[in-house]
């Protein structure tokens, strides 16, 4: 990439007077050496897959192969046909769409990696969903997909997407900051509001482990994923309405990477630690593996 | 520090569980099988530290499978790929092993095919990403994000440069390139990535220069 902070991102956005994700677009184009219409066409198909895997579990009941996980996108977009939920429709298909995502990735069904298949289902339940939500066509949603990539490019640079270096933090924290910064600019907000975004979320979810049980991406990691997506829309919310983040971006994704390297690990996917080690889920273990 | 691109952090497009146990697994099986020569008749998969815990869960017998049978990480009949193996009569094992000090996730592959027997160790290092270490016991060192010529021969002066000669008249451009020999005079290795896609007439070249061996083209793993 041609910047390496969020700083730098804010400067280029502000002097070229261009979004976040005009300027992902751009860096791809010159990356790959491929056109601009290539670039687009190629995040169409990201789109595709996502709303595959956000529908699929809501629509059936999908089970993970090893009987862990299973059914309950199915059981929340009921619930949501019901019409009595606390917190809206939004919000709880936000939530089905990430079970969705996460229950498909489970049951060996295809999915995008964003950042990584332990936390597929935060961005496109983010995306989709608040695409909906602000009746954005797909090329809306495809814009929020470039911005989300923007945000997820600087953490991956200076931090880490990977749950056995950085704890779940890395993975689904990177996930619902990239998100958040998205909606952001889907919903017209700045560059640096978006970023505002990203650090609030980062700041919300620090220090969150990664204790899958019996290592498998499925127990904590489905419902974390909604978790995710319900702080990076609440998130713009909070952004949009003025809000700032009083420590901003750079030093947020400074301190994920280092609390990350402070982790034991025990708590760095080695499903050691945690959830993993409760009674319950040393249970769970033994009941997929045998004694 | 690695320099990510938007499709890194957006993909790759794979089946589930996981990009290191299952995307990367399946990346491993491609390229074995590409450097088998094609078709497989049996395998042997010996896997190593994580690959040999947590495989069944993760799906990774599949995945390594479903590579061995030429699929894509993002091929829906990954899940199925055991039974796709069983119903071509190819004998396909698995075996726990310890393989020394390897990344945690590394698989050897023990191919019988139709060029013959065959060994492949790799690792699933991340994110989907590989590394092959080892084929047919001479060390070896690439990813397969590049497009990859691996070159067997004779440990003689000048085989490299008459190898290069031909790469530039092709206009093919070296990103990265190796040599290994397991004793001197006898057997050599040249591994090269390239930032361009090889053209059969080129291997064709190669393998008549005197003391070349054998030629392996391996296309980069990424798809689309």
């Amino acid at each position: 990439m041609n910047i390496k902070s969020g700083k730098e991102l804010l400067n280029i956005c502000s002097e070229q007077n261009i979004s976040l994700s005009e300027f992902a677009i751009k860096e791809e184009m010159e990356r790959s050496e491929i056109s601009r219409e290539e670039v687009i066409q190629k995040m169409k198909t990201v789109l595709d897959v996502m709303k595959e895997s956000t529908n699929e579990g809501r629509e059936k009941k999908i089970y993970s192969v090893s009987g862990l996980i299973g059914g309950d996108a199915y059981k929340l977009n009921k619930y949501i046909k019901n019409g009595k939920t606390l917190t809206g429709p939004v919000m709880n298909k936000a939530m089905a769409r990430a079970l969705s995502c996460s229950e498909v990735n489970a049951s060996m069904g295809r999915i995008v990696a964003c950042p990584t298949a332990g936390s597929c289902g935060i961005l496109p339940a983010v995306i989709i969903t608040a695409g909906e939500a602000l009746g954005l066509d797909d090329e809306g949603m495809i814009m929020g997909l470039f911005a989300s990539s923007a945000v997820g490019m600087i953490i991956a640079d200076n931090a880490t997407v990977a749950g056995a270096e950085g704890g779940c933090q890395a993975e689904c924290g990177a996930a619902a900051a990239m998100g958040s910064a998205a909606v952001v600019e889907m919903m017209g907000g700045t560059p640096e509001m978006s970023l505002n975004a990203a650090a609030i979320v980062i700041k919300n979810i620090l220090g969150l482990v990664c204790d899958p049980v019996a290592g498998l991406v499925e127990i904590p990691c489905a419902k974390r994923n909604f978790a995710g997506a319900v702080s990076a829309l609440t998130t713009a919310d909070v952004v949009m309405a003025g809000i700032s983040s009083k420590i901003p971006f750079d030093d947020m994704v400074e301190a994920m990477y280092r609390v990350g390297k402070q982790l034991p690990a025990s708590l760095r996917e080695t499903a050691e630690g945690g959830t993993a080690t409760t009674e319950t889920g040393l249970k769970l273990k033994k009941e997929v593996y045998g004694e | 520090m690695k320099d990510y691109g938007v499709f890194d952090i957006l993909g790759p497009i794979m089946i589930g569980p996981s990009s290191s146990h299952t995307a990367g697994a399946a990346r491993l099986g491609k390229v074995a099988r590409t450097i088998a020569g094609g078709e497989i008749k049996s395998v042997v998969c010996l896997l190593h530290g994580s690959f040999a815990k947590t495989y069944k869960g993760h799906g990774t017998d599949r995945a390594l499978v479903a590579g061995l049978l030429g699929m894509e990480p993002s091929d829906t009949r990954l899940r199925d790929a055991l039974q796709i193996a069983e119903d071509r009569n190819i004998n396909v094992q698995f075996e726990g092993t310890d393989l020394g000090d390897v990344h945690p996730n590394t698989v050897k592959f023990l191919i019988d095919g139709k060029n013959g027997h065959c060994e492949v160790v790799g690792s699933s290092i991340g994110g989907g990403n590989i590394q092959i270490s080892e084929v047919n016991g001479q060390s070896v060192n690439f990813t397969g994000a590049y497009p990859t010529l691996i070159i067997s021969h004779r440990d003689v002066p000048g085989v490299v440069s008459k190898v290069t000669a031909l790469l530039y008249e092709m206009k093919i451009n070296i990103a990265f390139m190796n040599v290994f020999r397991t004793q001197k005079g006898k057997n050599a290795t040249m591994v090269f990535q390239c930032d361009n896609n090889i053209q059969d007439d080129l291997i064709y070249e190669i393998k008549n220069i005197d003391a070349i061996e054998n030629v392996v083209s391996i296309n980069s793993i990424a798809e689309g």
